[in-house]
């Protein structure tokens, strides 16, 4: 039996950049398809118990949990022009059909047929190498998340966290909050890597945050019970006496690799770029890929942090639907633009602005 | 199970409570929330061993992108067990080694 639908715009990923992008094209009256691998839509926002920074555009002062649930209700006022279909993955993308595969749970097959898609699958949790780094009770910083604030399950009694970057200051805060101990904070990095108002808000809980240190082993049978760390020099070689840590959780925060399956088999021509964490797809200014049915949105285009995966999705929705022939408000794309312009602003955003201009293009030809 | 009771900021609401089996023993969960959730909360830390050094794996990045938490659930091997939804009666086996498809098992 084979089984199809069809749909005007595909949106591969229902997180925060997903999202965005379906609501921006469903209001221009795009009949509009999320898929979505959890068993619920809002990505990473629905781990995310601290307030947001930016500007009110980009939800400011809101929760992140909180902010999904306002996506939701957007999505939910287009009536039937949005659909999402949970517990689905897209398994593969054929183009010389244009037909996208779905598996719905683990037997239920179906295709997709689509006019034009928003690839927007996120990223993946990246692991360092030391000894027994698989052992059960190693955790990417994600999955503690959706363990504890999900699920509200108590991830362990006591973790060592790997990388202060913004993702191991929050999920250390979030662990406190959910009644867990840190023992420390380990970072290979001579600084402090996210925000400081995170940083200081663990440092008034009294967890130590260990620069120039790194995690040498994990320790444990058959599962963790505990981890040797150890300090670095300038050149990262391993100086001074190993430390043991006594913990039954080490949660790794050391970084996310953009998700691109689907852009590969399309043959979207990619780079690797070191300031967005991974291949990502070159895109012109509307986020549309070197294929010219495929949009690209959130950390899939390169690491950043979720109101900026916002913004993307608006402008690739509202690119797709203009693609589509549904009217679409022109300024709304400048205002986006300078929205996005505003978040990379000033040192925090160097970086992502040093990535970005290697993988923009002009226009595609065509 | 081990779950959060206090917490400042969310609050949660679990589904109806259910009964399913792990390796034999029987444990409660709640339905539609993720397997590996639910054993992670029954004290469950190991759900596979691999194939070829046979060592220990528990689940890694909890939103079935890297195959660590692949189970055998109601006999069916290689179920992303972070994504797959607990119903009541479920049977959850740890795997061993790469599985056999339903097909080959007939």
């Amino acid at each position: 039996m084979r089984k199809e639908i069809e749909t005007d715009l595909l949106v591969v990923g229902g997180g925060a950049a997903g999202l965005c992008a379906a609501a921006e094209a469903g209001r221009a009256g795009a009949k509009v398809t999320v898929i979505e691998s959890d068993l619920h839509a809002g990505g990473q926002l629905v781990k995310q118990t601290h307030k947001f920074f930016g500007s009110k555009d980009e939800y400011a002062g809101t929760r992140g949990y909180k902010i999904a649930d306002i996506l939701m209700e957007e999505i939910e006022s287009l009536g039937d022009k949005v659909e999402i279909r949970t517990n689905t993955t897209v398994t593969g993308y054929y183009p010389e059909e244009g037909i996208y595969t779905a598996m719905r749970g683990e037997d239920e097959y179906y295709r997709i047929k689509a006019k034009k898609a928003v690839i927007a699958t996120g990223a993946q949790e990246r692991l360092i190498p030391f000894p027994n780094n698989d052992l059960p009770g190693v955790y990417g910083a994600g999955a503690v998340q959706t363990l504890m604030n999900v699920y509200g399950v108590i991830p362990g009694k006591r973790v060592l966290m790997v990388g202060a970057g913004n993702i191991g200051l929050i999920v250390s805060y979030q662990l406190r909050q959910a009644g867990v101990e840190i023992a420390a904070v380990v970072e290979a990095m001579p600084k402090i890597g996210g925000y400081w108002v995170h940083a200081a808000k663990i440092r008034r809980l009294g967890i130590p945050i260990l620069l120039r240190h790194t995690i040498t082993e994990a320790l444990g049978d058959k599962i963790i019970e505990g981890a040797v760390i150890q300090e670095l020099d300038d050149k990262f070689q391993l100086i001074g006496q190993p430390r043991t840590i006594e913990c039954d959780v080490i949660c790794m925060a050391v970084g996310l690799t953009p998700t691109t399956e689907l852009f590969w088999q399309a043959g979207a021509r990619m780079l690797y770029c070191p300031q967005l964490c991974g291949h990502v797809p070159y895109r012109d200014e509307t986020m549309r890929t070197s294929h010219p049915d495929i949009w690209v949105a959130g950390d899939a285009a390169g690491i950043e942090e979720a109101s900026a995966a916002m913004v993307e999705g608006r402008i690739a929705g509202h690119s797709a639907a203009k693609a589509l022939g549904y009217p679409v408000k022109e300024e709304a794309f400048k205002q986006y633009w300078s929205r996005l312009d505003h978040l990379r602003a000033g040192e925090v955003g160097e970086k992502i602005r040093g990535g970005i201009c290697q993988v923009i293009v002009k226009g595609w030809e065509a | 199970m081990e779950l959060i009771k206090e917490h400042p900021v969310l609050e949660f609401r679990h589904g109806k409570e259910v009964t399913f089996s792990f390796d034999g023993r029987e444990m409660k969960g709640f339905e539609g929330e993720p397997i590996a959730m639910a054993l992670h909360a029954n004290g469950v830390r190991t759900y596979r061993i691999t194939p070829e050094m046979k060592r220990p794996r528990g689940f890694f990045c909890a939103i079935g992108k890297c195959s660590s938490c692949f189970m055998v659930v109601d006999g069916v091997p290689n179920v992303r067990t972070c994504v797959t939804p607990l119903s009541s009666g479920m049977k959850i086996e740890t795997q061993r080694g790469k599985g056999l498809v339903p097909m080959e098992t007939k």
